[in-house]
Protein backbone atom coordinates (compact mmCIF):
# COMPACT_ATOMS: atom_id res chain seq x y z
CA UNK A 1 0.00 0.00 0.00
CA UNK A 2 1.40 3.55 -0.81
CA UNK A 3 0.34 6.98 0.81
CA UNK A 4 -3.31 8.12 0.20
CA UNK A 5 -3.10 12.06 -0.22
CA UNK A 6 -6.21 12.93 1.06
CA UNK A 7 -8.11 16.38 -0.14
CA UNK A 8 -8.23 19.24 2.68
CA UNK A 9 -11.62 20.10 3.72
CA UNK A 10 -13.40 17.08 2.68
CA UNK A 11 -13.55 17.79 -0.39
CA UNK A 12 -13.50 14.24 -1.55
CA UNK A 13 -12.14 13.00 -5.64
CA UNK A 14 -14.48 11.23 -8.26
CA UNK A 15 -12.80 9.48 -11.10
CA UNK A 16 -14.05 7.21 -13.93
CA UNK A 17 -11.77 5.85 -16.69
CA UNK A 18 -11.47 5.10 -20.32
CA UNK A 19 -9.35 2.26 -21.14
CA UNK A 20 -8.05 1.36 -24.88
CA UNK A 21 -7.40 -2.17 -25.56
CA UNK A 22 -5.89 -3.61 -28.86
CA UNK A 23 -7.53 -6.56 -29.60
CA UNK A 24 -4.74 -9.60 -29.88
CA UNK A 25 -6.39 -10.39 -33.57
CA UNK A 26 -4.16 -11.57 -36.28
CA UNK A 27 -6.02 -8.88 -38.64
CA UNK A 28 -6.90 -5.55 -38.55
CA UNK A 29 -10.88 -4.72 -37.41
CA UNK A 30 -12.11 -4.30 -41.16
CA UNK A 31 -9.71 -5.54 -42.94
CA UNK A 32 -6.84 -8.54 -43.73
CA UNK A 33 -4.00 -6.39 -43.11
CA UNK A 34 -1.45 -7.87 -39.84
CA UNK A 35 -2.43 -6.42 -36.84
CA UNK A 36 1.73 -6.33 -35.72
CA UNK A 37 3.24 -4.21 -33.45
CA UNK A 38 6.83 -2.86 -34.35
CA UNK A 39 6.50 -3.31 -38.15
CA UNK A 40 8.40 -1.50 -40.72
CA UNK A 41 6.50 1.54 -41.18
CA UNK A 42 3.64 1.25 -43.94
CA UNK A 43 3.84 -2.55 -44.55
CA UNK A 44 0.44 -3.54 -43.38
CA UNK A 45 -1.92 -1.39 -45.04
CA UNK A 46 -4.69 -2.30 -47.44
CA UNK A 47 -7.39 -0.04 -49.25
CA UNK A 48 -9.82 0.17 -46.20
CA UNK A 49 -6.80 1.42 -44.01
CA UNK A 50 -6.04 3.96 -46.43
CA UNK A 51 -9.76 4.75 -47.23
CA UNK A 52 -9.22 4.39 -50.95
CA UNK A 53 -12.64 5.06 -53.01
CA UNK A 54 -14.69 1.73 -52.95
CA UNK A 55 -13.02 -0.14 -49.90
CA UNK A 56 -15.64 -1.68 -47.87
CA UNK A 57 -15.03 -2.49 -44.51
CA UNK A 58 -16.04 -6.03 -43.15
CA UNK A 59 -15.99 -7.16 -39.57
CA UNK A 60 -13.57 -9.29 -38.27
CA UNK A 61 -14.97 -12.06 -36.44
CA UNK A 62 -12.07 -12.74 -34.33
CA UNK A 63 -12.48 -9.24 -32.68
CA UNK A 64 -15.85 -9.52 -31.67
CA UNK A 65 -15.46 -13.04 -30.13
CA UNK A 66 -12.20 -11.12 -28.15
CA UNK A 67 -14.59 -8.43 -26.83
CA UNK A 68 -17.11 -10.37 -25.95
CA UNK A 69 -15.08 -12.58 -24.06
CA UNK A 70 -13.99 -8.66 -21.72
CA UNK A 71 -17.58 -8.14 -22.00
CA UNK A 72 -18.44 -11.26 -20.30
CA UNK A 73 -15.32 -11.25 -17.96
CA UNK A 74 -16.40 -7.62 -16.98
CA UNK A 75 -20.11 -9.12 -16.38
CA UNK A 76 -21.61 -6.76 -18.83
CA UNK A 77 -24.53 -7.62 -21.18
CA UNK A 78 -23.83 -8.40 -24.27
CA UNK A 79 -26.28 -7.25 -26.94
CA UNK A 80 -27.03 -6.17 -30.55
CA UNK A 81 -25.36 -3.36 -31.53
CA UNK A 82 -24.06 -0.97 -34.40
CA UNK A 83 -21.37 1.28 -35.68
CA UNK A 84 -21.28 4.67 -36.39
CA UNK A 85 -18.89 7.20 -38.20
CA UNK A 86 -17.23 9.70 -35.98
CA UNK A 87 -16.06 12.19 -38.10
CA UNK A 88 -12.94 14.46 -37.89
CA UNK A 89 -10.48 15.83 -39.62
CA UNK A 90 -6.95 14.51 -39.07
CA UNK A 91 -4.30 12.48 -40.54
CA UNK A 92 -4.32 9.70 -38.10
CA UNK A 93 -7.27 8.15 -40.25
CA UNK A 94 -7.10 8.94 -43.54
CA UNK A 95 -10.83 8.49 -44.11
CA UNK A 96 -11.47 11.58 -41.84
CA UNK A 97 -13.72 9.68 -39.44
CA UNK A 98 -13.32 6.53 -36.93
CA UNK A 99 -15.95 3.82 -37.27
CA UNK A 100 -16.66 3.59 -33.49
CA UNK A 101 -19.78 2.45 -31.77
CA UNK A 102 -21.97 5.03 -30.12
CA UNK A 103 -26.05 4.79 -28.46
CA UNK A 104 -25.91 0.99 -29.16
CA UNK A 105 -22.39 -0.36 -28.02
CA UNK A 106 -21.80 -4.30 -27.70
CA UNK A 107 -21.31 -4.49 -24.38
CA UNK A 108 -22.93 -2.81 -21.38
CA UNK A 109 -23.55 -2.36 -17.50
CA UNK A 110 -21.04 -4.57 -15.86
CA UNK A 111 -18.76 -4.42 -13.21
CA UNK A 112 -15.46 -5.38 -11.78
CA UNK A 113 -14.34 -5.93 -8.41
CA UNK A 114 -11.76 -4.60 -6.52
CA UNK A 115 -9.55 -5.29 -3.13
CA UNK A 116 -11.91 -4.81 -0.37
CA UNK A 117 -15.13 -5.41 -2.03
CA UNK A 118 -15.17 -2.63 -3.93
CA UNK A 119 -17.30 -2.47 -6.68
CA UNK A 120 -16.54 -0.09 -9.89
CA UNK A 121 -18.85 0.13 -12.44
CA UNK A 122 -18.70 -0.24 -16.56
CA UNK A 123 -20.60 1.55 -18.17
CA UNK A 124 -20.10 -0.14 -21.90
CA UNK A 125 -16.82 -1.64 -23.25
CA UNK A 126 -17.47 -1.05 -27.30
CA UNK A 127 -15.67 -1.80 -30.26
CA UNK A 128 -13.82 0.66 -32.51
CA UNK A 129 -10.40 0.85 -34.75
CA UNK A 130 -7.12 2.88 -33.71
CA UNK A 131 -5.69 5.29 -35.41
CA UNK A 132 -2.43 5.35 -37.25
CA UNK A 133 0.53 6.79 -35.78
CA UNK A 134 1.95 10.53 -36.43
CA UNK A 135 5.08 12.15 -35.85
CA UNK A 136 5.69 15.66 -35.49
CA UNK A 137 8.93 17.16 -36.78
CA UNK A 138 9.95 20.71 -36.71
CA UNK A 139 8.91 23.00 -34.48
CA UNK A 140 10.56 23.28 -30.44
CA UNK A 141 8.55 20.62 -28.75
CA UNK A 142 8.14 17.80 -30.94
CA UNK A 143 4.72 17.84 -29.86
CA UNK A 144 1.96 18.90 -32.64
CA UNK A 145 1.37 22.69 -32.42
CA UNK A 146 4.41 24.34 -33.67
CA UNK A 147 5.09 21.46 -35.71
CA UNK A 148 6.48 21.97 -39.32
CA UNK A 149 5.24 18.65 -40.84
CA UNK A 150 3.96 15.24 -39.58
CA UNK A 151 5.18 11.95 -40.80
CA UNK A 152 2.25 9.08 -40.89
CA UNK A 153 2.71 5.51 -40.32
CA UNK A 154 -0.97 3.44 -40.76
CA UNK A 155 -0.07 -0.16 -39.30
CA UNK A 156 -1.57 0.95 -36.35
CA UNK A 157 -4.97 2.61 -38.27
CA UNK A 158 -7.98 0.10 -38.20
CA UNK A 159 -6.33 -2.23 -35.35
CA UNK A 160 -9.56 -3.59 -33.67
CA UNK A 161 -9.96 -2.03 -30.08
CA UNK A 162 -12.07 -2.17 -27.30
CA UNK A 163 -12.91 1.12 -24.92
CA UNK A 164 -13.71 0.53 -21.59
CA UNK A 165 -15.29 2.79 -19.98
CA UNK A 166 -15.67 2.82 -15.92
CA UNK A 167 -18.88 4.74 -13.87
CA UNK A 168 -17.15 7.41 -11.73
CA UNK A 169 -17.26 5.13 -8.76
CA UNK A 170 -13.60 5.07 -8.19
CA UNK A 171 -13.18 7.43 -5.33
CA UNK A 172 -8.92 7.40 -4.55
CA UNK A 173 -5.85 7.38 -7.11
CA UNK A 174 -4.87 3.60 -5.12
CA UNK A 175 -8.16 2.64 -6.34
CA UNK A 176 -7.96 4.04 -9.77
CA UNK A 177 -4.07 2.03 -9.70
CA UNK A 178 -6.17 -1.30 -8.23
CA UNK A 179 -8.77 -0.93 -11.30
CA UNK A 180 -6.22 -0.41 -14.11
CA UNK A 181 -4.10 -3.43 -12.64
CA UNK A 182 -7.04 -5.46 -11.67
CA UNK A 183 -8.45 -4.91 -15.25
CA UNK A 184 -5.04 -5.57 -17.09
CA UNK A 185 -4.87 -8.52 -15.22
CA UNK A 186 -8.43 -9.97 -16.48
CA UNK A 187 -7.67 -8.63 -20.31
CA UNK A 188 -4.10 -11.50 -20.23
CA UNK A 189 -6.41 -13.69 -18.64
CA UNK A 190 -9.02 -14.17 -21.12
CA UNK A 191 -6.47 -13.52 -24.21
CA UNK A 192 -7.68 -10.74 -25.33
CA UNK A 193 -4.96 -8.22 -25.49
CA UNK A 194 -0.79 -8.40 -24.67
CA UNK A 195 -2.33 -4.95 -22.38
CA UNK A 196 1.31 -3.73 -22.42
CA UNK A 197 1.06 -0.23 -21.49
CA UNK A 198 4.67 0.58 -22.49
CA UNK A 199 3.95 -0.62 -25.96
CA UNK A 200 0.67 1.28 -26.01
CA UNK A 201 -1.27 -1.31 -26.70
CA UNK A 202 -3.57 -0.30 -22.88
CA UNK A 203 -3.69 3.15 -22.31
CA UNK A 204 -6.29 5.23 -20.17
CA UNK A 205 -7.74 8.16 -20.23
CA UNK A 206 -8.40 9.86 -16.55
CA UNK A 207 -11.62 11.52 -15.75
CA UNK A 208 -10.86 13.36 -12.46
CA UNK A 209 -13.42 15.73 -11.00
CA UNK A 210 -13.85 16.93 -7.07
CA UNK A 211 -16.84 17.84 -5.29
CA UNK A 212 -18.16 18.10 -1.47
CA UNK A 213 -20.15 15.36 -0.04
CA UNK A 214 -23.94 16.15 -0.79
CA UNK A 215 -23.09 18.34 -3.32
CA UNK A 216 -23.12 17.17 -7.55
CA UNK A 217 -19.98 16.55 -9.08
CA UNK A 218 -17.89 18.82 -10.00
CA UNK A 219 -16.36 19.64 -13.83
CA UNK A 220 -14.36 16.97 -15.06
CA UNK A 221 -11.07 16.95 -16.62
CA UNK A 222 -9.89 14.43 -18.77
CA UNK A 223 -6.32 13.27 -18.17
CA UNK A 224 -4.64 11.97 -21.53
CA UNK A 225 -1.10 10.35 -21.80
CA UNK A 226 -1.13 8.37 -18.71
CA UNK A 227 0.98 5.51 -19.56
CA UNK A 228 1.95 3.41 -16.89
CA UNK A 229 0.30 2.32 -13.81
CA UNK A 230 1.83 4.43 -11.41
CA UNK A 231 1.25 7.44 -13.56
CA UNK A 232 -2.29 6.82 -12.92
CA UNK A 233 -1.87 7.70 -9.23
CA UNK A 234 0.38 10.69 -9.96
CA UNK A 235 -1.93 12.29 -12.33
CA UNK A 236 -4.95 11.82 -10.19
CA UNK A 237 -3.13 13.30 -7.18
CA UNK A 238 -1.79 16.11 -8.96
CA UNK A 239 -5.04 17.34 -10.87
CA UNK A 240 -7.23 17.00 -8.14
CA UNK A 241 -5.02 18.88 -5.77
CA UNK A 242 -4.56 21.71 -8.70
CA UNK A 243 -8.76 21.46 -9.05
CA UNK A 244 -8.77 21.65 -5.23
CA UNK A 245 -6.50 25.04 -5.19
CA UNK A 246 -8.00 26.79 -8.19
CA UNK A 247 -11.39 26.61 -6.30
CA UNK A 248 -10.10 27.54 -3.49
CA UNK A 249 -8.66 30.10 -4.26
CA UNK A 250 -11.77 31.46 -6.29
CA UNK A 251 -11.43 29.84 -9.38
CA UNK A 252 -13.30 27.90 -11.56
CA UNK A 253 -12.92 24.25 -13.18
CA UNK A 254 -13.08 24.60 -16.99
CA UNK A 255 -13.82 21.18 -18.97
CA UNK A 256 -11.11 20.73 -21.12
CA UNK A 257 -8.72 17.71 -21.89
CA UNK A 258 -4.88 17.85 -19.96
CA UNK A 259 -2.03 16.42 -20.83
CA UNK A 260 -0.30 14.33 -18.25
CA UNK A 261 3.65 14.60 -18.52
CA UNK A 262 5.36 12.01 -16.26
CA UNK A 263 8.64 14.18 -16.10
CA UNK A 264 7.35 17.12 -14.62
CA UNK A 265 4.32 15.06 -12.82
CA UNK A 266 2.08 18.15 -13.71
CA UNK A 267 -1.46 17.98 -16.14
CA UNK A 268 -1.41 21.08 -18.75
CA UNK A 269 -4.62 21.98 -20.95
CA UNK A 270 -4.51 20.68 -24.44
CA UNK A 271 -7.39 21.58 -25.61
CA UNK A 272 -10.60 22.68 -24.06
CA UNK A 273 -14.06 21.66 -24.57
CA UNK A 274 -15.56 25.02 -26.14
CA UNK A 275 -13.42 23.74 -29.62
CA UNK A 276 -16.72 21.51 -29.20
CA UNK A 277 -15.94 17.95 -29.79
CA UNK A 278 -19.11 18.08 -32.98
CA UNK A 279 -18.33 14.80 -34.04
CA UNK A 280 -21.59 14.29 -36.22
CA UNK A 281 -21.93 10.74 -35.45
CA UNK A 282 -24.01 8.41 -37.69
CA UNK A 283 -24.59 5.19 -38.74
CA UNK A 284 -21.75 3.70 -40.51
CA UNK A 285 -23.62 2.47 -44.06
CA UNK A 286 -21.32 0.35 -45.10
CA UNK A 287 -21.51 -1.93 -42.10
CA UNK A 288 -24.92 -3.66 -41.23
CA UNK A 289 -26.05 -4.70 -37.18
CA UNK A 290 -24.20 -7.04 -35.42
CA UNK A 291 -26.74 -9.40 -33.40
CA UNK A 292 -24.55 -11.93 -31.53
CA UNK A 293 -27.22 -14.97 -30.84
CA UNK A 294 -27.89 -16.21 -27.38
CA UNK A 295 -25.87 -19.67 -28.25
CA UNK A 296 -22.70 -17.63 -29.53
CA UNK A 297 -22.99 -15.60 -26.44
CA UNK A 298 -23.37 -18.72 -24.34
CA UNK A 299 -20.22 -20.20 -25.82
CA UNK A 300 -18.06 -17.56 -25.61
CA UNK A 301 -19.14 -17.50 -21.80
CA UNK A 302 -18.49 -21.35 -21.15
CA UNK A 303 -15.02 -20.86 -22.72
CA UNK A 304 -14.16 -18.08 -20.34
CA UNK A 305 -10.93 -19.32 -18.05
CA UNK A 306 -11.39 -18.87 -14.54
CA UNK A 307 -10.82 -15.21 -13.94
CA UNK A 308 -8.09 -13.81 -11.49
CA UNK A 309 -10.47 -12.62 -8.35
CA UNK A 310 -11.51 -16.19 -8.12
CA UNK A 311 -7.99 -17.40 -8.98
CA UNK A 312 -6.68 -15.76 -6.00
CA UNK A 313 -9.70 -16.34 -3.33
CA UNK A 314 -9.07 -20.10 -4.08
CA UNK A 315 -5.26 -20.06 -3.86
CA UNK A 316 -5.18 -17.79 -0.66
CA UNK A 317 -7.92 -20.40 0.34
CA UNK A 318 -5.83 -23.46 -0.43
CA UNK A 319 -2.31 -21.71 1.17
CA UNK A 320 -4.11 -19.85 4.33
CA UNK A 321 -2.82 -16.32 2.76
CA UNK A 322 -4.60 -13.28 2.29
CA UNK A 323 -6.71 -12.81 -0.83
CA UNK A 324 -6.07 -9.57 -1.81
CA UNK A 325 -1.94 -9.88 -0.48
CA UNK A 326 0.83 -9.55 -2.53
CA UNK A 327 1.48 -13.25 -2.50
CA UNK A 328 -1.90 -14.20 -4.06
CA UNK A 329 -1.70 -11.09 -6.39
CA UNK A 330 1.98 -12.03 -7.75
CA UNK A 331 1.56 -15.69 -7.81
CA UNK A 332 -2.21 -15.56 -9.86
CA UNK A 333 -0.67 -12.92 -11.89
CA UNK A 334 2.27 -15.06 -13.22
CA UNK A 335 -0.08 -17.79 -13.58
CA UNK A 336 1.96 -19.82 -11.13
CA UNK A 337 -1.16 -20.78 -8.94
CA UNK A 338 -1.64 -23.73 -10.59
CA UNK A 339 2.33 -24.37 -10.18
CA UNK A 340 1.72 -23.89 -6.53
CA UNK A 341 -1.27 -26.39 -6.81
CA UNK A 342 1.13 -28.98 -8.24
CA UNK A 343 3.79 -28.24 -5.22
CA UNK A 344 0.90 -29.28 -2.63
CA UNK A 345 -0.15 -31.82 -4.28
CA UNK A 346 3.63 -33.42 -4.51
CA UNK A 347 3.19 -33.29 -0.74
CA UNK A 348 4.47 -29.86 -0.36
CA UNK A 349 4.21 -27.11 2.64
CA UNK A 350 1.08 -24.99 1.19
CA UNK A 351 2.22 -21.32 2.88
CA UNK A 352 5.85 -22.14 1.96
CA UNK A 353 5.13 -22.84 -1.30
CA UNK A 354 2.93 -19.75 -2.60
CA UNK A 355 5.85 -17.53 -0.52
CA UNK A 356 8.61 -19.53 -1.76
CA UNK A 357 7.06 -19.06 -5.20
CA UNK A 358 6.24 -15.63 -5.25
CA UNK A 359 9.55 -13.95 -3.90
CA UNK A 360 12.14 -16.98 -6.24
CA UNK A 361 10.15 -17.53 -8.96
CA UNK A 362 9.77 -14.27 -10.75
CA UNK A 363 11.79 -14.87 -14.36
CA UNK A 364 10.21 -18.68 -14.41
CA UNK A 365 6.97 -18.11 -16.08
CA UNK A 366 3.77 -19.84 -15.80
CA UNK A 367 5.44 -23.05 -16.39
CA UNK A 368 8.61 -23.46 -13.89
CA UNK A 369 11.45 -25.76 -14.87
CA UNK A 370 11.76 -26.61 -11.06
CA UNK A 371 9.78 -29.64 -11.11
CA UNK A 372 6.67 -29.28 -8.24
CA UNK A 373 7.60 -32.62 -6.00
CA UNK A 374 11.70 -31.08 -5.80
CA UNK A 375 10.28 -28.08 -4.27
CA UNK A 376 7.26 -29.97 -2.62
CA UNK A 377 10.24 -31.56 -0.87
CA UNK A 378 12.59 -28.07 -0.29
CA UNK A 379 8.93 -26.81 2.23
CA UNK A 380 9.20 -30.22 4.09
CA UNK A 381 12.80 -30.09 4.95
CA UNK A 382 12.31 -26.58 6.09
CA UNK A 383 8.73 -27.18 7.77
CA UNK A 384 10.25 -30.33 9.66
CA UNK A 385 13.38 -28.00 10.49
CA UNK A 386 15.84 -30.23 8.73
CA UNK A 387 17.09 -27.14 7.63
CA UNK A 388 17.37 -23.46 8.95
CA UNK A 389 15.33 -20.63 6.86
CA UNK A 390 18.45 -19.24 5.80
CA UNK A 391 19.57 -22.78 4.25
CA UNK A 392 16.29 -22.98 2.65
CA UNK A 393 16.90 -19.87 0.64
CA UNK A 394 20.49 -21.37 -0.23
CA UNK A 395 18.81 -24.49 -1.39
CA UNK A 396 16.11 -22.70 -3.14
CA UNK A 397 18.52 -20.65 -5.55
CA UNK A 398 20.37 -24.15 -6.16
CA UNK A 399 16.83 -25.52 -7.06
CA UNK A 400 16.20 -23.19 -9.45
CA UNK A 401 19.97 -22.96 -11.19
CA UNK A 402 20.18 -26.40 -11.40
CA UNK A 403 16.94 -26.77 -12.57
CA UNK A 404 15.55 -29.33 -10.07
CA UNK A 405 17.27 -32.04 -8.36
CA UNK A 406 17.15 -34.23 -4.95
CA UNK A 407 16.77 -31.20 -2.81
CA UNK A 408 18.57 -33.72 0.53
CA UNK A 409 21.41 -34.10 -1.64
CA UNK A 410 22.16 -30.76 -2.50
CA UNK A 411 21.68 -30.04 1.40
CA UNK A 412 24.00 -32.64 2.26
CA UNK A 413 26.18 -31.51 -0.24
CA UNK A 414 26.51 -28.10 1.30
CA UNK A 415 26.95 -29.29 4.46
CA UNK A 416 23.81 -28.57 5.80
CA UNK A 417 23.07 -32.42 6.86
CA UNK A 418 25.15 -31.46 9.79
CA UNK A 419 22.84 -29.29 11.76
CA UNK A 420 19.96 -31.59 12.25
CA UNK A 421 19.28 -31.33 16.13
CA UNK A 422 21.98 -34.11 16.88
CA UNK A 423 24.83 -31.86 15.44
CA UNK A 424 23.35 -28.61 17.25
CA UNK A 425 23.28 -30.27 20.74
CA UNK A 426 27.16 -30.89 20.03
CA UNK A 427 27.58 -27.49 18.94
CA UNK A 428 26.06 -26.51 22.08
CA UNK A 429 27.81 -28.87 24.19
CA UNK A 430 31.22 -27.56 22.67
CA UNK A 431 30.22 -23.61 23.11
CA UNK A 432 29.68 -24.87 26.86
CA UNK A 433 32.71 -26.15 27.37
CA UNK A 434 34.52 -23.89 25.41
CA UNK A 435 32.73 -20.41 27.06
CA UNK A 436 32.51 -21.58 30.66
CA UNK A 437 31.87 -18.08 32.21
CA UNK A 438 29.47 -17.00 29.55
CA UNK A 439 27.37 -20.20 30.64
CA UNK A 440 27.21 -19.32 34.39
CA UNK A 441 26.55 -16.18 33.91
CA UNK A 442 23.73 -17.01 31.10
CA UNK A 443 22.25 -19.81 34.11
CA UNK A 444 22.38 -17.17 36.82
CA UNK A 445 20.28 -15.05 34.76
CA UNK A 446 22.11 -12.78 33.18
CA UNK A 447 20.26 -13.05 29.43
CA UNK A 448 23.19 -10.87 27.66
CA UNK A 449 25.24 -14.15 27.95
CA UNK A 450 23.19 -15.79 25.74
CA UNK A 451 25.01 -14.08 23.16
CA UNK A 452 28.40 -14.88 23.53
CA UNK A 453 27.09 -18.66 23.65
CA UNK A 454 25.03 -18.39 19.99
CA UNK A 455 28.04 -16.57 18.80
CA UNK A 456 30.35 -19.59 19.35
CA UNK A 457 28.15 -21.96 17.99
CA UNK A 458 27.59 -19.49 14.94
CA UNK A 459 31.38 -19.50 14.30
CA UNK A 460 31.71 -23.44 14.87
CA UNK A 461 29.53 -24.13 12.01
CA UNK A 462 30.38 -21.59 9.77
CA UNK A 463 26.99 -19.30 10.40
CA UNK A 464 24.86 -22.50 9.11
CA UNK A 465 23.44 -22.86 12.46
CA UNK A 466 19.85 -21.74 12.88
CA UNK A 467 20.00 -19.05 16.04
CA UNK A 468 16.91 -19.71 17.44
CA UNK A 469 16.44 -23.09 17.16
CA UNK A 470 20.38 -22.73 18.73
CA UNK A 471 18.59 -20.03 21.80
CA UNK A 472 15.96 -22.83 22.59
CA UNK A 473 18.64 -25.63 22.97
CA UNK A 474 20.45 -23.41 25.51
CA UNK A 475 17.41 -22.22 27.07
CA UNK A 476 16.17 -25.96 27.90
CA UNK A 477 19.83 -27.10 28.83
CA UNK A 478 19.34 -23.94 31.16
CA UNK A 479 16.02 -25.36 32.19
CA UNK B 1 -42.81 19.14 -38.83
CA UNK B 2 -39.49 19.87 -40.49
CA UNK B 3 -38.34 23.52 -39.47
CA UNK B 4 -36.68 25.42 -42.18
CA UNK B 5 -32.96 25.28 -41.71
CA UNK B 6 -31.21 28.74 -40.12
CA UNK B 7 -27.95 29.90 -42.09
CA UNK B 8 -26.34 29.80 -38.81
CA UNK B 9 -26.27 26.26 -38.79
CA UNK B 10 -25.56 25.97 -42.63
CA UNK B 11 -22.43 27.76 -41.76
CA UNK B 12 -22.11 25.93 -38.82
CA UNK B 13 -21.73 23.00 -40.88
CA UNK B 14 -19.77 23.88 -43.04
CA UNK B 15 -17.04 24.73 -41.15
CA UNK B 16 -17.34 21.77 -39.26
CA UNK B 17 -16.85 20.27 -43.01
CA UNK B 18 -13.97 22.68 -43.41
CA UNK B 19 -16.05 23.96 -46.58
CA UNK B 20 -15.61 28.01 -46.43
CA UNK B 21 -18.46 29.25 -48.26
CA UNK B 22 -19.23 33.13 -49.11
CA UNK B 23 -22.24 34.92 -47.38
CA UNK B 24 -24.01 34.39 -51.22
CA UNK B 25 -23.74 30.51 -51.17
CA UNK B 26 -24.03 29.84 -47.88
CA UNK B 27 -27.91 32.04 -48.52
CA UNK B 28 -28.25 29.65 -51.25
CA UNK B 29 -27.27 26.71 -49.40
CA UNK B 30 -29.85 27.75 -46.63
CA UNK B 31 -32.58 27.77 -48.90
CA UNK B 32 -31.62 24.72 -50.93
CA UNK B 33 -31.51 22.41 -47.76
CA UNK B 34 -34.69 24.10 -46.48
CA UNK B 35 -36.25 22.40 -49.86
CA UNK B 36 -34.43 19.40 -49.25
CA UNK B 37 -36.09 18.67 -45.26
CA UNK B 38 -39.74 20.78 -47.34
CA UNK B 39 -39.74 16.41 -48.23
CA UNK B 40 -40.05 15.26 -44.80
CA UNK B 41 -43.26 17.14 -44.50
CA UNK B 42 -44.94 14.20 -45.88
CA UNK B 43 -43.73 11.47 -43.00
CA UNK B 44 -43.77 13.82 -40.71
CA UNK B 45 -47.74 13.79 -41.35
CA UNK B 46 -48.10 10.02 -41.12
CA UNK B 47 -48.71 8.49 -37.28
CA UNK B 48 -45.32 6.05 -36.91
CA UNK B 49 -45.52 5.63 -33.33
CA UNK B 50 -45.37 1.53 -33.86
CA UNK B 51 -42.74 1.92 -37.02
CA UNK B 52 -39.14 0.96 -35.95
CA UNK B 53 -37.03 3.47 -37.30
CA UNK B 54 -35.13 2.04 -40.79
CA UNK B 55 -31.62 2.40 -40.64
CA UNK B 56 -30.67 0.43 -43.78
CA UNK B 57 -32.64 -1.02 -46.95
CA UNK B 58 -31.46 -4.24 -46.65
CA UNK B 59 -32.46 -7.00 -43.90
CA UNK B 60 -28.80 -8.04 -43.44
CA UNK B 61 -27.15 -9.12 -40.21
CA UNK B 62 -23.84 -10.33 -38.60
CA UNK B 63 -21.58 -10.15 -42.00
CA UNK B 64 -18.12 -11.45 -40.56
CA UNK B 65 -14.34 -12.11 -41.90
CA UNK B 66 -12.49 -14.68 -40.50
CA UNK B 67 -9.43 -13.46 -38.72
CA UNK B 68 -6.81 -14.39 -41.89
CA UNK B 69 -4.06 -12.15 -43.05
CA UNK B 70 -3.72 -10.96 -46.30
CA UNK B 71 -1.02 -9.50 -48.22
CA UNK B 72 -0.59 -5.57 -47.70
CA UNK B 73 -0.35 -3.03 -50.59
CA UNK B 74 3.11 -2.30 -51.64
CA UNK B 75 4.70 0.40 -49.95
CA UNK B 76 6.58 1.88 -52.66
CA UNK B 77 3.45 1.71 -54.80
CA UNK B 78 1.20 3.09 -52.81
CA UNK B 79 3.57 6.38 -51.16
CA UNK B 80 4.32 7.01 -55.02
CA UNK B 81 0.93 8.29 -54.96
CA UNK B 82 1.18 10.32 -51.91
CA UNK B 83 1.77 13.84 -52.61
CA UNK B 84 4.90 13.57 -50.35
CA UNK B 85 6.52 10.86 -48.37
CA UNK B 86 9.67 10.26 -46.60
CA UNK B 87 11.26 7.32 -44.53
CA UNK B 88 8.46 5.02 -45.58
CA UNK B 89 5.72 7.27 -44.42
CA UNK B 90 3.28 9.94 -45.49
CA UNK B 91 4.11 13.24 -45.47
CA UNK B 92 1.41 15.81 -44.55
CA UNK B 93 1.62 19.35 -43.20
CA UNK B 94 1.59 20.68 -39.99
CA UNK B 95 -2.22 20.01 -38.55
CA UNK B 96 -4.18 22.13 -35.99
CA UNK B 97 -6.66 21.69 -33.54
CA UNK B 98 -6.37 18.03 -32.13
CA UNK B 99 -3.55 16.28 -30.67
CA UNK B 100 -4.60 12.52 -29.94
Amino acid sequence: MSEVPVLPNDWQLIVGLEVHVELATKTKMFSASANRFGDEPNTNIDPVTLGLPGALPVLNQHAIELAMRIGLALNCKVQPCTFHRKNYFYPDLPKAYQITQYDHPLNVDGHLMLPGDVRIGIERAHLEEDTGKSTHFGGSSGRIHGSDYSLLDYNRAGVPLVEIVSRPDIRTSEQARQYVAELRSILLAVGASDAKMEEGSMRCDVNVSVHKPGTPFGTRCEIKNVNSIRSVGRAIDYESRRQVDLIESGGTIRQETRHWDDSTGRTETLRTKEDADDYRYFLEPDLVPLVPDPAWIEAVRAALPVLPAARRKALAELCGVDKDGESAIVVVERGQDDYVRAVISAGGDARRAVIYVQQAFAEQGAAPKVPAKDLAALTILERDAKVTSTQAKTLLTDLIESGGGDVVAMANKRGFEALDTAALEAMVDAAIAAEPGAWQKYCDGEEKALGALVGAIMKSSKGKADGKAATALLQARRG
Amino acid sequence: MAEKISQETVIKVSRLARLSLTSNEAEKMTSQLSGMLEHFRDIDALDLADVEPMTRPYPLKNVLREDVVAPSLDRDEVLGQAPAAESGRFRVPPTIGFDV
